[in-house]
This record gives structure tokens, C-alpha cells and sequence, in this order.
């Protein structure tokens, strides 16, 4: 994988050439929308005097475009920290954190160590928490009662009125559903597959059911807003969201357990701005800027002390959706072991084909 | 007998223009019928009705007697010779000539035969397989007569198919055209702006201006005997004056130009009376040269003058007279004797014609 | 002089090879190498056939090609049928004012974004959208009426994205055809069908060609509309593409497909063309 990947590499060549001319002081950050709200961005350039370029993304898409520079073209990223250690080991996209140059007292330790434990390889950490949250289910619960859990989707009262992503959380929660653990089998690729074999029937047994599998956030919005769809897989945010507008939809943590991920904090191998990357990392992570993100994205952060900053009615729908038992039933993604994804993509052809 | 083509009170509008207006005329069978008249006239709407492109507006159009004004373009026994020819160029020679055939449903062997046979008939024998931009402007013309030909239509229409053609060829091809039609014996109806044309292949000739036949005739009746100062002056060449008539004679009048020129001529049973204004057409062959005076003296219209220009054409030259007030500038037709092969530019001459020989028309037509 | 002439003609045609070559020849050359690796452990790969021997093995690959072949196809067809009506009356119907206006219309569509032109599309054919009221409206129907996420959607769009691309090349050629050389055809005893058959299809047949295969060739490379308006159902050859490159990781096949998609495609251009007898060159020139 020297020589490779040159035309991906040529479209992004243009993007790091606008950019690679601007001095260190210019933070290149490949994050999610709402992670970097522009009053907060406005708040850190004021403070610090370092600019700050935004792009927005998702996992996937950031693990690609890094793949195509083999690491260059941003200072800081924030994929889940269960797409680390993989795609470090294959593709060595990343380079290690250095923890002395991170403020541990402004993280929760918990969620601190856990990242951290999950993103080392060959002993070096390459992530720090950011943004955590779930994804289970967004339900009408005036007209889809009957959804409590992921397979409930494939209920014939609900027929033609269910969405969800054709993406490896829906594989992920629809095993846990069916009784199996698919995290435990993480380490034994046979084991994966069977799950997955089973997870596929189910899928394909569930897709006359399903309206459309949807793709981006903007548009299941729409279906759910629309009542086209009474019940989804979706992140807990999008049914907060739309519970402030429709007080029947909500998010509803599903009865095999939401499953959680956390965004972390990842240096690029080429970055090229790692103090202004640090400084960002340490800025955002204060509670009250902390609270600033969680009021733009909707989700909480791994900031120490930022709840009390928090807005009350997303603490309220949070309380709502999670009980204790549900907190304590949430299931934390673990780092991908490379080659997963083969058989999960081959599973996820298959369900798309089915008739 | 049935004329082939008879058209009766045709009558075409378009909203409020009406492009042919009370049009009757009668082609008899296997004769050369030709409509002449400037671009714009509604000669080519005649045509255009008659072939079933459009409907007429008023009026009946029968071919050997039936009328077909409900007849469809591709039912109607008459075929068309387009100005451009418009053969098929996705199609070689022997499928240009044979598709009317096959859409008749004829048979390939027997196809093949009339092909050949009309080819023989145009003279080019064995081109078949050629493409259509592989022939010369000739060639392509009389494979546009043979493609209809082969159909036996009672009459083939025919519209400019001349005027693209270079002015060698297309003074062939006047003659060819006639012996293409006395070969073939079938009616021909042929619509040109050309003059020379219409005159030298026609049996008959109408005349036509703004939607309406003018005249119909030989084209010896047309040249010599108009009926009217349009088919004086678009039938040949001519002079042409206008002036007030000053005195009348039964049919021989006399009248004076804007310029102060006295002219005698003949209103040949017309309507002309004294005041009022009148055109004068005189032919240049008409025209008598001399040297001397005296030898003009029987001709009652006799002018003074000089040469102004020499038109040399062989047989056909000109030369144009100054009259020698300088007033008037008059075309005349050298004697083919050659009596005047020598007169220059500048030389003084006497010209003189005879007043029946000026056609004069009431002024106000054009 | 002559050298001068050289260096100037040169010059010229740097653009067009720097241009050729970055963004054409070089590309493919790197992803055919890239489709030629095989993964075999963590960050460790071989030259091998692997990836082509993966797209023929697994029938699903292939089942989802054919599929995209035969519906762009279907769709070309389609686009065909309803273009040369349209192509037809703006070249040789109407004249004027009225012909650029009719032209024009065709090309209003492509003013915006095809992102947006899909978004319009779903908008009108969603279960609580413009349609289905109307439906419900009028009586039609009793309840909301799903129009979207099926194979009719997917033709729908890509049959209303490629109608440009087949109306500009059909009118072009259909106005070279002299209007009475179809009128020849008439007065030698055609009927309408018999010169639509024998004249103006064959004058029109370059048009119809060069149309077809950018219809064909933009229809197959499509993604926007038939991940959009299929949903659930459309699978499309490039969706498998993206995937494999952006969230498979996996752009060892991902480039295998893609040049499966090039070398298919060109093959089955090239046998449309033996089948109706045509050349690139005739189509071209």
C-alpha cells in the first residue's frame, strides 16, 4: 500500500495544497456536525489565536479520506473509538496521543480509561474521549406501541412503516435482540459469522416490513416528521429532537439495551498543527464549552462537571429514555477487530438483494 | 378527352394572406405544362396542393377526371420532383428508385427489373449499387425523374428541380427534360421562376403573380401577345417606358414619357384613353439599327443616338443607346448579318421601330 | 520556423495530454494496480486476481450488475421512445420562437443540481407527498399511495435525468434531414410508419446511437437517483462500489468493480453497436 490509492489521494491532494501553505496555527478539524459549534469555534480562535477549518464527516468517511493521504490533509479527527485501533493497525493512518499534553482532571476517569484501553495498539494510546451517546430506537408511541426492543420492527401491526440503516449497528442490535452477543464473538471470526448468518435471515425475513432503509439523518427525520415511518433505529438525539416538536415520538432505549459509542479525539499521522490540536482537545473539554457542544449536537460529553451546564429539557428526555437499568443495559461498542467488516459487508449485500 | 389535371377555383389562405386566389387551369394528357412566376407568387402552394401537402381552401383538384382533395399524398397518382431532389441519401440508387415500388408491394425480382429498366431509360445503365452522393448534379436529376417514373403516375410534378444546378448543365438538362418527357409520355407539370426555362420545355405556360394566373398560352403567345404589362415585362426581355397618352387613334396611340419622349405605340384592342398614364413595352429585337437616318423613315418611333454600352453575346449581343438628349437609354438587339460587327462604344447610330410593335398597357398594374 | 511551429503546437496540446494523463490514464492505471492486491493479514498484501475471481464467484455481484445493465437499458430504451416523439416535433413540427422555447424547456431541468431534481422527485412521489393527495383527492384512491422505493421510481428518475442527453442529438440530426425528403417519402406512396422505418429512423440513426450509449453509459454510473428514489430496493452496481471503497474500507475490490463496470459497460456498448450495424466513427463524425 505504497504507491496506491492515487485517486483519492489526487482529490484530496487539492484540498491539503489550499491548505498545507497556511501556517501551523491553522487547525484542520474532520469532525461530526455539531461538534464544533461556531460560537465555540469563534470563543477558542479569540482565546488562542489559532484558525480553525471545519469539515464535516462520518466515521466511514473520515477513516477514508485519511486513507487516501495515508494520514495527511487535517490536525485532528473524530472517529468512534471502536474504528481506532483497526484502521490504525491496517493502515496506520493515526499517530499517538501524547497524554502529558492532555488536562485528565476535565475527563470522566471511567470513560477516560475505557477509550484509552480501547484505542492502544502495541501499547501506544491514540484516543481520547469526545461525545458519547447511544443509538436504539425512535418510536411514535401513540401509534407503535408495540416496539420495545430492535426486533419488534419485523411486527406485522407495524408493516411498511419501520426504517432503519442498512449499517453494522443494525446488525449489532438485531443480534442482541435475538438472544446472542455478538461483541463476545468479536474475537472469533467463525463465531461472528454464525451470529451474522442468523442476524442476515432475520434481516431478509424483515425487509417486507421495512419502508426504506434510511441513509442520512436529514431524511429519516423527514419519514419519522412525516409519519411515513412510526418506528426506527436511530441515535437517541434525533428522537430527543424531534420529541421537543412531536411529544409522541421519542427515543426509547431498546429492551436487549441501547448500544453505545463513544467519539474520541484521534491525531492524524500527518498532521501538522498538534498544539493547536492539543489546545483544541483541552478547550472543548472545559464544562462550560462542553455544554455549549452538547446544546448544538445533543449528546453529552465525557467533560468532568459539564451536566451541571446542561440544558434541563435534554437532561429531562435523557432521564426519561434512560432509567437506571437501561444505563446499566447499555451495550459499548468495543474496538473493531480488522476483517469484521468483511463478513458484516457480505451479509449487508446479501440483505440488500434479498427480495 | 379527360385532361390529366384539372384545377378549378383553387383557392389557398393562410389567415389573412391568400397565397393562390381563384386559380382554373386543364392539363391535357402528355403535355408539358409550366407555371412561371417570381419567388413568393403562390406557384409553388399550386404545387404543393396538387401533390397533397396542402389543402386547398377552396376550389377542386382532379386528376383524370376524380378529384382528389381527400386523398392522401401517398394515395394520389401524382409524384413529385423536389427542388433539391430530396433522394433518399440513406439509400443506394436502386433503392432510391425502387422504395415506391416496395411500399407498393411489388415483388423483389420484378423491383429489380423496372429498376434496371428505368435506369436504361435515363441512361445510366448499371449504377444501382452507387450512393446517392457518389453521382453528379445530372445524374442525381434524372434518377429523381426515374424514382417517380417508375410508379407510372398520370402526372409528375416537378419544382425548380433546375435551380441548383450550374448554367451549363442546367441548359442541358432543359432539353433533356423535354426528351425525358416525350420518352415517358406522361403529363409534366413544372413550376420555375425561370423564364427560359418554362419557354423552351413547355407546351403551355401560365403566368403567374401574387396568387393569380396572369395569362396561360404557347410561349409564343406569352412573348408576343401579352395580355398583360406583368407578362410584358417577366416573359423576355424588354424596354419599358411610362408616360400620359397624348392622342388616340383606334389602336394607335401616341403618348410622352416623363422625360419629354414621344412614343407611338399600339394598345392592341386594350382599353387606353387620352390623359391617362400608360406602360410601353418594346422588345430589343424588335428594334431596328442603321447607319443612316434615311433608312428608318418608314418606322413612325425613331431615336437618335449614340452607343453607350456594347453587351457582345455572340448571337444574342446587345448594345445600349444613349438618346441624345441623354435622356433615355434604350436596349437593341445587333442583326445576327453582322452588318454591325464593328460598331464601338461612343459611335453615333439611328434606331427606329414600328408602333405596333409597343405594347402599351394601362399603368397602375405592374 | 519549422521548429518554432513544433514548440507552438506543443505547447498547445500540453493542457490536453496533462489533462488526459493526470486525470484519465494515470487514475486508472493506479486503481487497476490497487485491484490487483489481495489482502492476506493486517496491512499485508499480494498481487493476485483475487478481487476479479470474487466478483465472478459471488453471484450477487454479478446478479446486481446484470441487474444494472438491464435496467439501464430498459431505461435508455424508454428514454429513447419518449425523446424521438419530442425530439421530433421540436425539430421538424414547430419552427422559430417556439422550437428554441420547446428546447430550452428541455434543458430548464438541468439548471439545478441533479441532488435537487432527485430531492424534487421524492417529494412528489413520497407516500405523504403531491401525488399521492392527489390521488386521495381526486378519488383514486382510498388511502396514501407509496410511489417511491421500487424499480418504477429508479426508471422514472433516470429516464427524466437522461431525456436531455438523448433530445440534443436527436434534434440535431433530425434537423439535417431536409423536411422534403420526408415528404419524398410520402409522394412515392409511404405511409407515416414506412418513412418513419426506411427514412427518418435510418437519417436519425447516428443521433440515436451516440444518444443511447451516454443514456446507457450516465444511467449505468448513476448513483444519486437509485440509491435515492430506490430505497431499500435499489441496488446499483456503483452503490457496491461506494460501499466497498467508503465504508468496507475494502478498495481492493472497490477498484476490481470498478473496472469491471468500465470493461462491461464497453463491452456492451461495442456489441449494441455490432448488433444494429453501427460504427463509433459513423456515430461520431
Amino acid at each position: 500500500m505504497k504507491t496506491h490509492s492515487f485517486i483519492v489521494s489526487a482529490a484530496v491532494a487539492a484540498v491539503v495544497a489550499g491548505t498545507s501553505a497556511a501556517s501551523a496555527d491553522t487547525l484542520r478539524l474532520l469532525t461530526w456536525g455539531g461538534y464544533a459549534p461556531e460560537e465555540v469555534v469563534a470563543k477558542f480562535e479569540a482565546e488562542t489565536g489559532h484558525t480553525v477549518e471545519v469539515t464535516k464527516s462520518n466515521n466511514e468517511e473520515m477513516i477514508a479520506k485519511l486513507r487516501a493521504t495515508r494520514g495527511g490533509g487535517f490536525d485532528l479527527a473524530q472517529p468512534s473509538q471502536d474504528r481506532i485501533a483497526g484502521p490504525q493497525a491496517e493502515f496506520g493512518i493515526y499517530k499517538p496521543i501524547d497524554l502529558s499534553k492532555i488536562d485528565a482532571s476535565q475527563f470522566i476517569p471511567s470513560m477516560l480509561e475505557a477509550t484509552k484501553g480501547n484505542t492502544t495498539v502495541d501499547g501506544e494510546v491514540y484516543g481520547v474521549p469526545h461525545v458519547w451517546g447511544t443509538s436504539g430506537l425512535v418510536v411514535d408511541t401513540a401509534k407503535a406501541s408495540s416496539v420495545k426492543d430492535y426486533t419488534d420492527l419485523c411486527n406485522a401491526d407495524v408493516a411498511g412503516k419501520v426504517s432503519y440503516r442498512l449499517k453494522r449497528p443494525t446488525l449489532i442490535g438485531f443480534a442482541y435482540s435475538m438472544g446472542l452477543d455478538p461483541f463476545a464473538a468479536y474475537g472469533d471470526e467463525a463465531a461472528y459469522a454464525e451470529i451474522m448468518g442468523k442476524v442476515e435471515d432475520k434481516l431478509i425475513e424483515c425487509k417486507a416490513n421495512v419502508k426504506t432503509y434510511w441513509g442520512g439523518g436529514d431524511e429519516l427525520m423527514g419519514l419519522l416528521r412525516s409519519g411515513e415511518v412510526v418506528a426506527s433505529m436511530a441515535w437517541d438525539t434525533g428522537g430527543w429532537k424531534l420529541n421537543a416538536d412531536m411529544a409522541d415520538i421519542t427515543f426509547v432505549a431498546p429492551e436487549a439495551g441501547a448500544l453505545g459509542w463513544i467519539d474520541t479525539f484521534v491525531l492524524p499521522a500527518k498532521g501538522k498543527a498538534d498544539d493547536a490540536a492539543y489546545a483544541w482537545i483541552n478547550f472543548v473539554m472545559q464544562p462550560e464549552v462542553a455544554a455549549m457542544i452538547t446544546a448544538a449536537a445533543g449528546n453529552f460529553t465525557a467533560s468532568q462537571g459539564a451536566d451541571a451546564y446542561a440544558d434541563d429539557a435534554l437532561k429531562a428526555r435523557y432521564q426519561a429514555s434512560f432509567p437506571q437499568e437501561a444505563i446499566d443495559n447499555i451495550k459499548w461498542y468495543p474496538p473493531v477487530p480488522a476483517g469484521l467488516e468483511a463478513i458484516e459487508g457480505g451479509v449487508l449485500d446479501r440483505v440488500k438483494a434479498a427480495n | 378527352m379527360t385532361p390529366d389535371l384539372e384545377c378549378s377555383a383553387l383557392t389557398k389562405r393562410f389567415g389573412d394572406t391568400t397565397a393562390v386566389e381563384n386559380v382554373s387551369f386543364q392539363v391535357p394528357p402528355g403535355s408539358f405544362f409550366s407555371i412561371l412566376g417570381p419567388s413568393g407568387c403562390g406557384k409553388t402552394t399550386i404545387m404543393r396542393m396538387i401533390a397533397g401537402f396542402l389543402e386547398p381552401s377552396e376550389g377542386d383538384i382532379r386528376i383524370k377526371g376524380k378529384s382528389v382533395l381527400n386523398v392522401a399524398p401517398n394515395k394520389r397518382p401524382v409524384n413529385m420532383v423536389f427542388q433539391h431532389l430530396a433522394l433518399f441519401p440513406m439509400m443506394n440508387i436502386a433503392e432510391n428508385i425502387g422504395y415506391g415500388l416496395r411500399r407498393q408491394g411489388m415483388d423483389k425480382t420484378q423491383i429489380g427489373r423496372k429498376v434496371d429498366e428505368a435506369l436504361d431509360r435515363i441512361g445510366l445503365p448499371g449504377i444501382g449499387s452507387r450512393k446517392v452522393d457518389e453521382l453528379s448534379g445530372g445524374q442525381k436529376q434524372r434518377v429523381a425523374i426515374a424514382r417517380c417514373m417508375v410508379l407510372e403516375p398520370d402526372v409528375l410534378l416537378l419544382d425548380e428541380p433546375l435551380g441548383a444546378l450550374d448554367l451549363k448543365l442546367r441548359e442541358r438538362m432543359k432539353v433533356e427534360l423535354k426528351s425525358l418527357q416525350a420518352a415517358f409520355d406522361t403529363t409534366f407539370v413544372y413550376i420555375t421562376h425561370d423564364q427560359s426555362e418554362a419557354l423552351v420545355m413547355s407546351d403551355n405556360i401560365a403566368v403567374m403573380n401574387n396568387g393569380q394566373f396572369e395569362q396561360m398560352g404557347s410561349g409564343q403567345d406569352l412573348y408576343y401577345r401579352p395580355e398583360s404589362a406583368f407578362v410584358a415585362g417577366f416573359v423576355g426581355d424588354t424596354n419599358r417606358w411610362q408616360g400620359k397618352v397624348t392622342r388616340k387613334e383606334g389602336d394607335a396611340i401616341e403618348l410622352v414619357t416623363e422625360n419629354g419622349l414621344t412614343l407611338r405605340g399600339a394598345t392592341h384592342g386594350r382599353d387606353l384613353s387620352d390623359g391617362q398614364q400608360a406602360d410601353v413595352f418594346v422588345r430589343p429585337e424588335a428594334i431596328r439599327i442603321a447607319h443612316d437616318a434615311a433608312d428608318l423613315a418608314h418606322f413612325d418611333n425613331r431615336i437618335s443616338g449614340r452607343v453607350t454600352s456594347l453587351l457582345f453575346n455572340g448571337a444574342a449581343s446587345r448594345i445600349l443607346v444613349g438618346s441624345e438628349d441623354g435622356r433615355e437609354e434604350i436596349e437593341v438587339n445587333l442583326p445576327q448579318s453582322g452588318e454591325f460587327s464593328s460598331i464601338a462604344k461612343g459611335d453615333a447610330v439611328h434606331i427606329g421601330w414600328a408602333s405596333d410593335q409597343g405594347n402599351c398597357f394601362k399603368a397602375g398594374g405592374n | 520556423m519549422r521548429t518554432e511551429a513544433k514548440v507552438g503546437l506543443g505547447l498547445l496540446l500540453t493542457p490536453l495530454l496533462l489533462w488526459l494523463s493526470l486525470l484519465i490514464f494515470i487514475p486508472h492505471v493506479d486503481m487497476f494496480i490497487v485491484s490487483l492486491q489481495e489482502r492476506i493479514g493486517v496491512g499485508k498484501y499480494q498481487t493476485s486476481l483475487a478481487n476479479y475471481l470474487t466478483f465472478f464467484q459471488e453471484p450477487l455481484y454479478l446478479w446486481t450488475f446484470l441487474r444494472t445493465a438491464v435496467m439501464s437499458i430498459l431505461a435508455t430504451l424508454m428514454t429513447l421512445l419518449i425523446a424521438f416523439p419530442v425530439s421530433y416535433y421540436i425539430a421538424k413540427m414547430v419552427k422559430g420562437r417556439l422550437q428554441s422555447a420547446l428546447f430550452l424547456m428541455c434543458l430548464v431541468p438541468f439548471w439545478v443540481s441533479e441532488l435537487v431534481r432527485t430531492f424534487g422527485w421524492m417529494i412528489l412521489l413520497r407516500e405523504t407527498g403531491i401525488f399521492s393527495n392527489l390521488l386521495q383527492f381526486v378519488g383514486l384512491a382510498d388511502g396514501p399511495v407509496e410511489m417511491l422505493y421500487n424499480d418504477g421510481a429508479i426508471m422514472l428518475g433516470l429516464v427524466y435525468t437522461s431525456m436531455l442527453f438523448m433530445v440534443v442529438p436527436l434534434v440535431t440530426t433530425l434537423e439535417s434531414l431536409p423536411d422534403e425528403v420526408i415528404e419524398a417519402g410520402y409522394d412515392l406512396g409511404g405511409s407515416g410508419l414506412s418513412v418513419l422505418r426506411e427514412i427518418i429512423i435510418p437519417h436519425a440513426m447516428p443521433g440515436i446511437v451516440s444518444g443511447c450509449i451516454v443514456v446507457f453509459m450516465l444511467s449505468l454510473g448513476n448513483y444519486l437517483t437509485p440509491t435515492m428514489l430506490g430505497g431499500k430496493e435499489s441496488l446499483w452496481f456503483t452503490e457496491l462500489i461506494y460501499s466497498q471503497f467508503i465504508v468496507r474500507f475494502n478498495w481492493e475490490l472497490g477498484s476490481a468493480f470498478g473496472f469491471m463496470l468500465l470493461i462491461l459497460s464497453s463491452a456492451i456498448v461495442w456489441g449494441m453497436l455490432k448488433l444494429t450495424g453501427q460504427s463509433l466513427e459513423k456515430t461520431m463524425g
